[in-house]
């Protein structure tokens, strides 16, 4: 018995190591699928909540212009969720458990979703640094092993570009305009440049899952090497409208040909996870609200398959 | 919590413009045909990827074992003269 899984453990692992995508029915070990459910339904869930914060500015969108963007972006978001809940399906869990799973709190979200949308800005600041970094790690993502995870991100990178150039717009209409909402656009950066960081995870040094996520290939990238990714990228963009990052340890680094960056403050990166940060409350209350006030509508939906199926029959 | 219901899995196949094959974009979730093809709509084509859809129900796909894969694929592989290369043409012959 142990002899036949380690054959199974050898020949899965050799299959990785050639670069063979893992599809739904192949034979996997326990372990693999338990990570890439518990990665794929929190990476679903971020979608879903993320579509919050943004859902806050809908109706006080400055423009028709700008709320059209906002509808599709959010809608979008929606799409990215059901992109990746069905393939976390594939592996055998069902959507029911994964919401269980949100309200219950045994499934996380992405951190950065607990922080709230305080001004016109913070849209802008969403869509350029946390769409951003999302994107950063979902190209990384496009060559996870598994198939289903792997096309869901295919799809979903080919949609974020429009998010994140919809934000930078934002940002630089703002930094081109009064000295008040210059002020806005500096605020809502201050504000989201280090939960942005934060997106990536903990240090390399101190991440806990990565082993395993590497040796099958789920992850392509480490945190740091992504963080890093990011920031260089990012701060280029933030000078030509004028931003201001807020690191003043921030620094080109000549020799290593990127940026240093000062020390992330990982104690509110847990205090937040841990439950306590602005808007973690808001945002599960109102999932579990909406969900709840929903249910009448599948089993209204389920009444009328029911009566449709009896009239063929009869 | 009482388990809520998420109604059925449907597979969702789409055709990028007419003449092309019809490829597997996902899954969706729906109480009958039609709200299985309008969700596929809304799901995987927001920007005109494709002109027609097909919606399976999940449980009506039937999928080949990757575990057969040896047996049940290897007929293929030695059966060369099914290839157009596997043939000798006369010298001189043209167009074929
Ligand atoms: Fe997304
Ligand atoms: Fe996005």
């Amino acid at each position: 018995m142990e002899q036949a899984q380690d054959t199974l453990l050898r020949e899965f692992e050799e299959k990785i190591e050639c670069g063979f995508a893992i599809e739904p029915k192949d034979r996997m070990p326990a372990g693999y699928r338990k990570h890439l459910v518990r990665q794929m339904s929190q990476h679903a869930h971020s979608e879903v909540i993320g579509m919050q914060p943004e859902g806050n500015w809908v109706t006080r969108a400055p423009s028709l212009r700008a709320k059209q963007i906002l509808l599709a972006k959010i809608q979008d978001e929606g799409g990215h969720g059901l992109y990746l809940y069905s393939a976390a399906e594939t592996l055998g869990v069902s959507r029911d458990e994964l919401i269980e799973q949100l309200h219950t709190g045994k499934a996380k979200y992405s951190n950065i979703f607990n922080y709230p949308a305080l001004s016109w800005a913070d849209i802008g600041a969403i869509g350029w640094l946390v769409d951003g970094a999302a994107i950063v790690n979902q190209v990384s993502l496009q060559r996870t092993s598994y198939g289903p995870y792997s096309r869901a991100m295919v799809r979903i990178c080919k949609e974020e570009s429009f998010h994140q150039r919809q934000g930078y717009e934002i940002m630089a209409k703002m930094m081109a305009g009064t000295a008040d909402q210059k002020a806005m656009a500096q605020d809502a950066m201050n504000r989201w440049w280090w939960p942005s960081l934060m997106m990536f995870g903990p240090h390399d040094s101190d991440s806990p899952h990565t082993g395993d996520a590497f040796k099958w290939k789920i992850k392509r990238h480490s945190n740091d090497e992504l963080r890093q990714k990011f920031i260089d990228k990012t701060v280029q963009q933030a000078e030509v409208i004028g931003l201001t990052i807020p690191d003043k340890d921030l620094k080109w680094n000549e020799e290593k040909k990127c940026y240093d960056h000062g020390e992330i403050n990982w104690e509110e990166f847990s205090r937040v996870i841990g439950g306590d940060g602005p808007c973690n409350k808001q945002r599960m209350e109102h999932h579990i609200s909406v969900h709840n006030e929903g249910a009448w509508v599948r089993e209204a939906a389920e009444a009328y398959s029911a009566k449709q199926q009896y009239s063929k029959n009869v | 919590m009482t388990a809520d219901n998420q109604l059925d899995v449907w597979e969702v196949f789409m055709q990028s413009k007419p003449g092309a094959n019809y490829i597997h974009a996902g899954s969706i979730h729906a109480s009958d045909k039609q709200m299985a093809l309008q969700n596929a709509r809304d799901t995987y084509c927001r920007r005109g990827e494709g002109t027609s859809i097909w919606v399976v129900p999940s449980s009506a796909i039937v999928a080949s074992n990757p575990e057969d894969n040896g047996m049940f694929f290897d007929p293929a592989n030695d059966k060369i003269y099914r290839h157009p290369t596997f043939y000798v043409m006369p010298e001189g012959a043209k167009a074929i």
